[in-house]
């Protein structure tokens, strides 16, 4: 026989305040909060202290003034007259950028490392053993160096690609240059283009020929999408798939290739004048050295990620999968990658999250992020370090809190339930 | 059912194993099993030799055809130009740059003579690291590991020799509150008390007793210093003459060496005409010079140095009349100052509009009073050099702008690494407690700064820090760098235990609580050790990362490895030098980082319990 005492109740002592679990909790809580904001109130008054002492009020006006310095590479426009503020807004577009980029490069090279970590050819995978251990265990700001290093040092210069004998050539039938400054792509012109429209109170422009496209494009993958899903209800009904991938193709091609040939679509290839190319799209090197050293760096991070995930599942699933005559193809498209996705995309996210704050290295490869323009040049031309760098905190605090919101989303959709 | 044994075409008797087909075993069947086992892998194989052959039959020469001895990087390519005809390019690595440079490249400026202290500094560090690396060894080995948290940074920094065990009488003090403050006021209220008494022993009290102790230590050396400065400052004259003498003959060898090989590379350098035994004279002979010289500026340092102490002792007792006077004269004009410009501790304060406003009078008034101020703080930091230089017992202090190089990298690597350890464990718990405030703050620091990039917090360490403390405090930018690496560190430590205390299964709790063992008992018996074990890859990967991420301290101007790269590469003799710098110093950091990571797959299988 058990008896139970309630706990003692009324005639409240001070002493229950650290000997009582109910309210002792309390206890610790008032003195965590009060302890922190002491230490809140000190370093702001030491703020508010020293800035009276500077001289110098806290605001944020400098943003509105002249910038006074160019940005070599930007997505929207941008002159010497711009302001501070729309140089960062330039920057943070430029690290979005070679994120974006990276992550996408990042991640074939993971995927394709880590399925070849797993080959069955020893020689292959140990070479894919090779290039995961050096890059995890080499410091991403020497990648970058090296990546720079390796761009000015071995590629040759436009100078090289003039006179009769030249020593470098330009490839893919003289339309691409790969020189140490960059590399010269054609660039997409329109004899009868749309031009531009100026969106958000006139902040930038926004070409409407990619607009137009993309809206065609986009279309034609929709109705492409539709007409896949009712052969896959006449499949599920009568069990004959009606071939479709002609009729798919021609509704994604031809409206395509239409407003292209409207819009007068031609490619404008780069062109050696002078010292420099001239024409087509410039890729920076600075561009490209950070990017592939993002991408290399990540990547051997994504490569362990994506063999430990299909690592993670257990032999018995292929197994039986096979046992239900499931064909080999198959196995790996509808059994095992389904669950191997659940254990690889939570820190495939947290990987692109890192390689988005790793691309404010890009000052190692004198790229225009937001670290160099608002944390760098502003920063040093205005004196206004405080401001600076709280903004630029706060810039990819927030890039960095939507892709955690990305996350939890994902890992509360696929969660196992539990007790 | 039918007796098989008895019918005749039904073998009796086992037959006898055959050994497996020639194709099979032995290299070549290894080489059909994992080389060529389907026309894709064939072709896979293939490719790969083919790139191995490229790489290895670029990289192997370049390796080790390199030149190590040489003073320029000019030089390097005369000596691989030498057996090479007109036209060919050499390829080989100046390693030479890695030979000369190579204590640079380790140790940054600090003193060669005292290149003991780091190494001492680490050996013990091993020392202190071992009973928690390898079980086995006595429990005694803690005490080495607690008391290298003191001696380590002494070692390091020098300084007198008091200020470890001053630093360690803080945790003393603390658990003497603790056992006196406990049975009174119950362990909660104890622990509190106990904090807040080492914090005070460490903010005010261990810097009197210190300078305490050097005060009395100085005062009873002045005489016998100043007898000893009047022999030592000559005799160091003379040293430095010494030096100089040496200096002039090597020169005169070195100079006679570079006209040599000019009459060489005048003739043209060939196989036959060779230059490199002459580089290699002359490279010997250079780095004789440059240690000579060095030995010589350090000479005449010290005697700079020791004038300038006799100077100051010389000084003392009038600085000392000076100081009491100014005291009475600083605090006479500050409460003479009128009440317009009282309160003001800084004439950045007497704005524009302000000084138009005010009259003129009060604003000179206030400057004159502020100067006395000033010139108080002067005179006391000119009287506290010298009590702390004469009464210095212990080590010669080294300041933190002369760490640099792997000194430096492993410096901030070992601090972030041991001091993130437990803040993440503390920050992870506080995450998953309970306790709604404490829960909230944890999470939003945790969040906080692993959403921002460390250049971001190195950023904030190297410029923003001085308007977060009080005006006038003088904090080293090393110590404020290692603290952004602690708490950076410290906040992707916290996640990876969470996710290790996540993995733990819940009857574990259950299990602790269905014990009645307590809060701390649970956690410390039960959960943590199995959740830390759970957690040690990623416990790993985070000191990894914590190691490689040491090399961004060269954004903020600190001279790491990498940094040391930069100035280097900044030098005229080996402007245009890559390739050999990033390789070696890529080197030792994969070594580092893959025994890191070699050491925690180690952990992982002598921890294992499944089966």
């Amino acid at each position: 026989m058990t008896t139970m005492t309630d706990p003692p109740k009324g005639s409240f002592r001070l002493s229950m305040l650290l000997n009582d679990t109910r309210y002792r909790s309390i206890t610790i809580q008032t003195i965590a909060m009060i302890g922190f904001m002491l230490g809140a109130a000190w370093l702001i008054n030491n703020v508010r202290v020293n800035f009276a002492l500077a001289g110098i009020p806290f605001q944020f006006g400098f943003l509105w003034e002249t910038a006074d310095y160019d940005i070599n590479q930007r997505l929207i426009a941008y002159t010497s007259q711009s302001t501070h503020f729309r140089a960062a807004v330039v920057g943070l577009l430029n690290t979005l950028l070679v994120a974006v980029l990276g992550c996408l490069l990042a991640t074939f090279l993971g995927v394709l490392f880590g399925i070849l970590r797993l080959s069955k050819n020893w020689i292959v995978s140990r070479l894919a053993t090779i290039y995961v251990e050096v890059f995890r265990n080499i410091p991403l700001l020497l990648c970058i160096s090296l990546a720079v290093v390796a761009i000015s040092h071995t590629l040759p210069t436009p100078i090289e690609f003039r006179g009769e004998n030249a020593t470098a050539s330009m490839i893919l039938s003289d339309s691409v240059a790969i020189t140490n400054r960059g590399i010269y792509i054609p660039e997409p012109l329109f004899s009868r283009g749309l031009g531009d429209a100026p969106v958000f109170w006139n902040s930038f422009e926004i070409s409407l020929d990619l607009m137009a496209i993309m809206a065609v494009l986009i279309a034609g993958l929709m109705v492409s999408k539709l007409i896949a899903g009712r052969a896959g209800q006449i499949q599920n009904s009568t069990g004959v798939r009606p071939a479709t991938w002609h009729v798919r193709l021609a509704i994604v091609v031809i409206p395509t290739v239409t407003v292209l040939w409207i819009l007068g679509f031609y490619l404008g290839y780069p062109e050696l004048k002078g010292f420099n190319f001239q024409g087509g799209t410039h890729l920076r090197s600075s561009l490209i050295a950070l990017w592939l050293s993002l991408s290399l760096y990540t990547g051997a991070f994504i490569a362990e990620i994506v063999r430990a995930g299909i690592m993670a599942i257990s032999k018995g699933q292929t197994e039986a999968a096979e046992a239900l005559g499931v064909r080999p193809r198959k196995i790996m498209s509808l059994v095992i990658l389904p669950q191997a996705m659940r254990v690889i995309i939570p820190p495939l996210i947290s990987q692109y999250l890192n390689l988005t704050k790793n691309s404010s290295l890009a000052v190692v490869a004198g790229y225009m992020d937001i670290t160099q323009t608002l944390g760098g040049v502003t920063m040093n031309q205005t004196g206004r370090e405080m401001e600076s760098i709280l903004l630029l905190m706060a810039a990819y605090l927030t890039i960095s809190l939507l892709i955690s919101l990305v996350i939890n989303f994902y890992n509360k959709r696929t969660k196992l339930k539990e007790r | 059912m039918t007796d098989t044994s008895n019918q005749a075409y039904v073998r009796t008797e086992m037959l006898s194993e055959q050994a497996p087909p020639a194709s099979d075993i032995g290299i070549i069947g290894w080489m059909k099993h994992n080389l060529f086992s389907t026309p894709l892998n064939a072709i896979l194989t293939v490719f790969s030799l083919v790139a191995i052959y490229f790489v290895l039959g670029a990289l192997v020469p370049w390796v080790f055809g390199g030149v190590w001895h040489a003073t320029s990087l000019n030089e390097c390519r005369m000596v691989l130009g030498e057996t090479l005809g007109v036209g060919e390019t050499a390829s080989g690595a100046c390693w030479a740059v890695v030979h000369e440079r190579f204590w640079h490249l380790m140790y940054g400026f600090y003193p060669s003579d005292m290149y003991w202290r780091p190494n001492l500094a680490l050996v013990l560090l091993l020392t202190a690291i071992a009973p928690v690396l390898f079980n086995g060894l006595p429990k005694q080995m803690y005490i080495i590991s607690a008391s290298a948290l003191f001696i380590c940074p002494w070692l390091l920094w020098g300084g007198p020799v008091w200020t470890p065990i001053v630093a360690a009488l803080g945790f003393g003090v603390g658990y003497l509150l603790h056992k006196i403050a406990s049975p009174v006021i119950g362990p909660l209220a104890g622990l509190i008390v106990a904090v807040l008494g080492a914090l005070v022993w460490w903010l005010f009290l261990a810097g009197m007793v210190s300078q305490g102790l050097t005060h009395a230590i100085g005062s009873s050396r002045m005489e016998s210093e100043t007898v000893r400065l009047q022999t030592a400052i000559p005799q160091q004259a003379a040293e430095v003459e010494r030096l100089t003498a040496i200096i002039e003959p090597i020169q005169q060898r070195l100079d006679k060496v570079q006209a040599k090989i000019d009459t060489v590379v005048q003739v043209g350098v060939s196989a036959d005409n060779p230059v490199s035994g002459l580089i290699r004279e002359k490279t010997a002979i250079q780095m004789a010079l440059n240690a000579a010289t060095a030995e010589r500026s350090k000479a005449e340092a010290l005697r700079r140095d020791l004038v300038r102490r006799d100077a100051d002792i010389q000084a003392l007792v009038g600085n000392e009349i000076r100081l009491q006077e100014l005291s009475v004269q600083m605090k006479a004009a500050r409460a003479a100052l009128p009440d317009t410009v009282a309160g003001f501790g800084s004439m950045n304060e007497v704005t524009e509009d302000l000084a138009k406003s005010l009259p003129a009078e009060d604003i000179r008034q206030l400057a004159a009073a502020l100067q006395l101020e000033n010139d108080y703080i002067n005179t006391t930091i000119i009287i506290n050099r010298v009590y702390s230089d004469v009464g210095l017992f212990g080590l010669t202090p080294v300041s933190s702008r002369q760490f640099g190089g792997f000194m430096l990298a492993i410096l901030l690597g070992v601090t972030g690494i041991v001091l993130s350890f437990p803040l993440g464990i503390i920050l992870a718990l506080g995450r998953l407690s309970n306790l709604m405030i404490v829960k909230t703050l944890c999470v939003g620091f945790i969040e906080f700064i692993r959403g921002v990039p460390l250049i971001t917090l190195l950023f904030v360490a190297s410029v923003l820090l001085n308007y977060f403390l009080p005006k006038g405090t003088q904090f080293d930018i090393i110590l404020r760098v290692m603290i952004m690496i602690t708490i950076f560190s410290a906040a992707y430590m916290a996640e990876v235990i969470r996710g290790g205390l996540a993995a733990l299964p819940k009857g574990q709790y259950e299990a602790a609580d269905a014990l009645g063992l307590g809060y701390w008992q649970a956690q410390r018996l039960i959960i943590m050790p199995q959740a830390l074990k759970i957690a040690i890859p990623g416990i790993v990967s985070t000191f990894i990362g914590v190691f490689k991420d040491t090399t961004l301290v060269s954004i903020i101007a600190l001279s790491d490895p990498i940094g040391w790269v930069k100035l280097i590469q900044a030098k005229t003799e080996w402007n245009g030098i890559v390739w050999e710098l990033y390789a070696f110093v890529a080197l030792v950091f994969f070594l580092f980082c893959y025994g890191m990571s070699r050491y925690s797959m180690y952990l992982e299988r002598k921890l294992q319990t499944g089966h």
